[in-house]
């Protein structure tokens, strides 16, 4: 019960953090139709930033300053970059947002090194909030759940309850409709842009000091967020919710299984040879797997429901 | 008239660069230098390269080596065996004949494999391996190599220093093992398993984990799974980031195991695990700063000295030996050609800070004294230095001796002819 408790907490943490992605990655995708693949650059970007303002003015500050330079950042890209590609096509953008992460990954590594870097949870957050029978939950870990709700709430009310977020929403399926309208399109292609980029840049700030702070961490986790945009479904905001959800369960869960395809057999009483030349894959136990899992996931969703769990379109 | 001998001119100054790079290689020495310097590895590479330069600083002080400077030449694996070997092709080519590794055993088995082939091949051009860190006992027995040099203690000797010390530990009935999933992390789970059961068969290892190598950046998972067996002791042979990284998350979520370790003593996990480790942490080590001795003192200050950040402690004195054996090996033969080092470096005595080191003849494998050591607060006397200006040190629990550290060998190398 202890394990399960704290596992379950340790997960949705977890989660929270990886739908902090990818509701950018899927929110940039439904409105222009550009699969992102220098998104988790952004998030890298938030927890550099984060470090170097949190060493002259503090955490707090930079939990602010950092996500708004990556926004800024973002909106840079989209107007100077992509809006410049957008003419030649969806190839054109992929290939712009593909060298845009290897810049920001080789930038990194000149102004960073190559090195992690100290970037460090707040002393003030150092301190377990409660314990769970006798497992101490470390007050940052809550803290990010805090942040991460926060911004949930405060995305869902944006775009539901507010004039632009209207204006988004309308943008999706008729921007031709709303540019009739007298809106300025390009613009909240922009905002979006701008917005998404800055989720990835606070998720990386409350992120980066939680785990490492390396040049690798884009690579790390970007893959994750693919799994989940398209299992969650290709532009769905409550498919990429549960799959968030969904993913860092079965990432956190799945150490915790020592069953391997032997266990299996033995309980339904198949007898195997210790000199097979199998051997070696059927001992592989699920903790061993667990890296592997949320690929497996994505192409067991990919076969069965193309347009992932949630989405809306089809191939 | 005057084109062609411009053209002249320009294919001699060609030919003249082309060759210039291996010729100019006189007079000096070069060490390659190949570790994992970018990637989740990329500190624990540096601080190796910087122990590198400080050795190689030192012999050049005195005038080098048969007259020869020592040249440290660094080379990025990414820590990946692949990439090693491409590496390896390079300084080949660039005509370095001697290398020098240690980080991570899946490279340093690629590594010794790519040089056995060579060396066969290009017995005029062989290459010589300094291994200092690299302890998968395989190198130094089933895959041994005759021209691959361990200078660090293997899995297997530092696992039977640590279990020895275990078994007297009464306090210790469940037992966790956490690993990297590859050939070291392998081995010491292995070994663990072994020596464990067959010295305190009254001890239960409750569970045996392997985790992919560099890529976990969240322990708690683990950690929730460590506390729920209800263990006493965890024995782990994690490195760099991945010990850090575990020990964090073990700090936070308030588990009390002692923690038997292979490298818990630098980079990164002092300072994470701060106050919560004294008494709790130990580690297995050919050194560590407060092992004693005048020598140790000097060192560790002329290292200080020459790398004062915060994060930069003297811990390779395997990188120090294997240098200094070097040297005295190209001395011994006045030559500085691999083919006839290396037979030099067998059976080859240094006196050391930490005692006598003996490069064994028949595997290659260096033999020194072991330390088990405890994380504690420095008071000055037996826990003089800290690590990483945290204020908290090591102390020793026990010396084995050299002696009691040789274990049997199933290496037979080919040796070269004549």
């Amino acid at each position: 019960m202890e394990f399960f408790l704290v596992t379950l907490l340790n997960s949705l943490s977890y989660g929270l953090l990886l739908f902090m992605l990818s509701s950018g990655l899927t929110l940039i995708f439904s409105m222009m139709g550009v699969l992102n693949f220098a998104h988790a650059s952004f998030y890298m970007l938030g927890a550099y930033f984060a470090y170097q303002t949190s060493r002259y003015v503090g955490f707090w500050p930079a939990l602010v300053i950092a996500p708004l330079a990556v926004a800024a950042l973002g909106a840079l890209t989209e107007r100077y970059g992509l809006r410049t590609v957008h003419k030649y096509g969806h190839v054109a953008e992929l290939l712009f947002t593909f060298g845009l992460a290897y810049t920001i990954e080789e930038v990194v590594h000149l102004i960073w090194g190559r090195a992690p870097v100290p970037y460090r949870i707040p002393e003030i957050l150092e301190f377990s909030a409660f314990s769970i029978y006798s497992t101490q939950y470390p007050a940052y870990r809550v803290f990010m759940m805090l942040v991460s709700v926060a911004m949930l709430v405060g995305l869902y009310l944006v775009l539901t309850r507010s004039r632009i977020g209207m204006i988004i929403q309308a943008s999706l399926t008729h921007p031709d409709m709303v540019q009739a309208l007298g809106h300025n399109v390009p613009r909240v292609f922009m905002l979006v842009f701008a917005g998404g980029a800055a989720l990835a840049g606070l998720a990386g700030v409350i992120g980066g000091n939680a785990f490492v702070t390396d040049p690798g961490m884009a690579v790390s986790v970007g893959t994750i967020v693919f799994v989940v945009v398209v299992f969650g479904g290709m532009g769905s905001l409550a498919g990429a919710f549960i799959a968030s959800l969904i993913i860092g369960a079965v990432q956190t869960f799945s150490v915790a299984f020592d069953y391997s395809l032997l266990t299996l057999f033995g309980s339904i009483g198949i007898k195997v040879n210790p000199d097979s030349g199998w051997m070696e894959l059927w001992k592989v136990t699920i903790a061993q797997a667990a890296p592997v899992l949320p690929y497996l996931l994505m192409v067991a969703m990919l076969i069965v429901r193309p347009k992932g769990l949630m989405g809306t379109r089809e191939g | 008239m005057v084109k062609s001998w411009l053209r002249a001119a320009l294919i001699g100054a060609v030919a003249a660069l082309a060759f210039a790079g291996p010729a100019s290689a006189q007079g000096v020495l070069k060490i390659a230098y190949l570790e994992g310097l970018s990637g989740p590895f990329g500190n624990v590479g540096e601080v190796g390269l910087r122990h590198l330069q400080f050795a190689a600083e030192r012999i050049n002080e005195k005038g080098g080596v048969l007259g020869q400077k020592i040249e440290v030449v660094p080379f990025d694996t990414k820590t990946s065996p692949q990439e090693a070997q491409l590496v390896f092709k390079q300084l080949v080519d660039q005509g370095i004949r001697y290398m020098m590794q240690g980080n991570g055993s899946a490279v340093a088995l690629a590594l010794s494999e790519a040089m056995g082939k060579h060396n066969a091949r290009n017995p005029d051009q062989t290459v010589l391996y300094m291994n200092y860190g690299a302890v998968d006992p395989a190198l130094t027995n089933d895959k041994c190599n005759f021209y691959h040099f361990r200078f660090d203690a293997d899995v297997d000797m530092k696992m039977q220093a640590m279990t020895n010390y275990m078994a007297a530990q009464k306090g210790i009935a469940k037992v966790y093992l956490i690993n990297q999933d590859y050939s070291f992390g392998q081995s010491v789970a292995k070994a663990a398993r072994a020596m464990l059961t067959q010295k305190r068969p009254d001890i239960q290892i409750v569970g045996d984990d392997l985790h992919p190598l560099g890529k976990v950046k969240d322990f708690a998972p683990y950690v929730a799974k460590i506390k729920a067996s209800g263990a006493d002791a965890v024995v782990t042979g994690n490195w760099g980031n991945d010990v850090a990284l575990l020990i964090k998350a073990a700090k936070d979520a308030g588990l009390t195991a002692d923690f038997y370790t292979y490298y818990a003593g630098g980079l990164g996990t002092p300072p994470v695990i701060g106050e919560a480790g004294v008494g709790h942490l130990k580690q297995v080590t050919v050194f560590h700063s407060n092992i004693g001795g005048s020598g140790t003192v000097a060192n560790v200050e002329a290292y200080r000295k020459r790398f004062p950040d915060s994060k930069d402690d003297f811990y390779w004195t395997s990188i120090m030996n294997a240098m200094t054996m070097l040297t005295m090996a190209m001395e011994k033969v006045k030559s500085t050609d691999p083919t006839k080092v290396a037979p030099a470096l067998e059976g080859l005595k240094i006196d050391t800070i930490t005692g006598e080191v003996t490069m064994r003849a028949d595997n290659h494998q260096a033999v020194q004294p072991i330390f088990i050591s405890t994380f504690s607060k420095t008071n000055g006397k037996d826990v003089k230095f800290d690590v990483e200006r945290t204020g908290f040190g090591f102390k020793t629990d026990a010396r084995i001796e050299a002696k009691d550290t040789v274990l049997p060998t199933t290496c037979k190398f080919q040796r070269p002819k004549g």
